[in-house]
């Protein structure tokens, strides 16, 4: 079962850059996605950059309209995201653990939807 | 009655025994909750039809359990065109070719698993409730909204929603490895006290499902000694249910009235009890493997064995909170812990103690019905009228709010003489 690993963290929240603790949490990245993949559970992952230089879009009557913004204006921004094929939600909450902005943020589980799209 | 309610009313109970173990079975070879629900579903209705032709078969466990095996490999055949060597009807084929093969077929106990997964922690604490009682428990839905005062259909969407969570997030149906094995454990012994202790809170006036959720917890911690044995923590949390329902004839006056403990009759407290609750809480403390739950319960034990109230060890009893506040802080336990060093003697100190808990415990009757008291005794009239007017508030309960009133009445009385 796949899991998307959403890393959400107040601004502010956790270490400043520059700073020793900063890279704690660097060297943290690195040891979890050593984690992942020695795991076998490492499908992708990536950090997204602020949620200032975001730009939704949708379609309206057949026309695109974009928006300078995230979807949705909340506390906590989506900050980087992981993939993560494991064997049930329990090896999931493990691996998860291991992501360090659980430490002053929160990571949401979801697992992913198999679909079967029409040729 | 009718013989079609006399059977059905035979099904249910059937039902309600076995229940768990069906369920744990046909989740265990379906791999998914929702479909052993309803393939257990198919089979109790059509045992409605057959047992009223043919009559109750010898082993209905095993009758039900071969049905829903085929019912469910009929579900699943419906839903997938290549379903016919899908692992799961290959599974559930072989495990039918198995049972027909001996007369009386061992229907494996797998319970366990199940209420580790009913009390998986990904679960909102009142669904892991919910799910407990109806999957372990037997119980209907309806059963389990009235007795949590919620809507029929709310519940029955909260249960959908669960097992749709559970197969859709691969939680998985495991007894969970050492490493996990004190945390889980405690999400499992926590809902079986939250289900007691929504029936303790329950008044005599109100629907018997209610205080039966006292039976009900009592018995998901039997069923848990048995599946998993020498764990002092489920002895802890059986004893400690034991020895508090012991007192439950005695907590109410023939007109519904709260009677509190240290007024309570102490020949109307059920002796059996009492003593099958301190014998188990022996053989928990002796496995030297302390625990809050082990400790809760001996802080009952010392209010039980006490022959008058006044004989009460508070000493004893107030150690016992600094430890059990020392391995499981919080508030609450603080609170309990200050009214027993108000029992000591050291009443000045208590208060203080209180006082500080008065953001915590805001929201908390038993907080402020406890600083009324305390204020009382201090001959603080000011402090005991707002606190007992703030505990009848946030009161759930009639003969409590009663209760409460003649306490704040009498202190009015007092002033005047």
């Amino acid at each position: 079962m796949q899991y998307l690993a959403l890393i959400y963290a107040e601004d502010g929240a956790g270490p400043q850059y520059d700073t020793p603790e900063f890279g704690a949490m660097m060297q943290g990245y690195a040891n979890a996605n050593k984690a992942f993949q020695a795991a076998g559970v490492m499908r992708g992952g990536e950090a997204l950059q602020h949620t200032s230089t975001a730009t939704s879009l949708r379609i309206r009557d057949g026309k695109t309209e974009t928006m300078d913004g995230p979807f949705a204006e909340t506390k906590e921004r989506l900050g980087g995201f992981y993939l993560l094929d494991c064997k049930d939600l329990d090896q999931a909450i493990e691996m998860a653990s291991l992501i360090p902005s659980a430490q002053f943020g929160t990571i949401e589980l979801r697992p992913v939807m198999e679909i079967n799209l029409p040729e | 009655m009718s013989d079609e309610a006399v059977l059905s009313a035979r099904i249910a109970a059937i039902m309600r025994e076995d229940r768990g173990r069906l369920v744990a079975a046909l989740i265990r070879a379906l791999g998914s909750f929702d479909m052993a629900e309803d393939a257990l579903q198919d089979a109790s209705e059509r045992a409605l039809v057959h047992w009223a032709r043919n009559g109750i078969p010898a082993r209905p466990d095993a009758w039900l359990l071969q049905v829903a095996r085929r019912a469910a490999i009929d579900r699943i055949r419906k839903a997938q065109r290549h379903a016919a060597a899908s692992p799961e009807v290959l599974r559930l084929m072989e495990e039918d070719e198995a049972d027909r093969a001996m007369d009386a077929p061992e229907i494996p106990d797998e319970r366990l698993r199940l209420i580790f997964t009913c009390c998986h922690p990904a679960l909102e604490e009142k669904t892991r409730v919910a799910l407990t009682l109806r999957t372990v428990g037997g119980l209907t839905t309806r059963e389990i909204a009235r007795a949590f005062l919620d809507s029929e259909p709310a519940m029955g969407q909260r249960l959908s929603r669960a097992r749709a969570k559970i197969s859709a997030a691969a939680i998985p149906f495991v007894v969970p490895e050492r490493a996990d094995w004190d945390q889980r454990l405690n999400s499992v012994l926590s809902v079986i006290y939250l289900i007691f202790n929504e029936g303790w809170t329950a008044g005599p006036g109100e629907e018997p499902i209610r205080t039966g959720l006292c039976d009900e917890a009592i018995w998901l911690a039997r069923l848990m000694t048995g599946l998993a044995s020498g764990e002092p923590e489920i002895e802890g949390l059986l004893a400690l249910m034991l020895i508090a329902h012991a007192r439950h004839a005695a907590r109410f006056d023939p007109g519904g009235g709260m009677i509190p403990l240290e007024e309570q009759d102490r020949a109307n407290w059920d002796a059996g009890l009492v003593d099958e609750g301190l014998a188990l809480l022996d053989v928990a403390v002796a496995r030297r493997l302390p625990g809050p739950f082990q400790l809760q319960a001996a802080i009952g034990a010392l209010h039980v064995q006490a022959e008058r109230p006044e004989a009460t060890d508070w000493a004893q009893i107030l150690l016992l909170y600094d430890r059990l506040l020392a391995l499981a802080p919080s508030p609450i336990v603080a609170l309990n812990r200050a009214v027993a060093m108000a029992e000591t003697g050291a009443l000045e100190r208590a208060r203080r103690e209180m006082a500080a808990l008065a953001g915590a415990l805001a929201g908390y009757q038993p907080f402020h019905a406890a600083t009324a008291e305390l204020a009382r005794r201090a001959g603080d009239a000011e402090v005991a009228r707002a606190a007992y007017a703030e505990a009848i508030r946030l009161s759930q309960s009639e003969s409590e709010r009663a209760w409460l009133q003649a306490r704040a009445d009498d202190l009015a009385d007092s002033r005047r003489m």
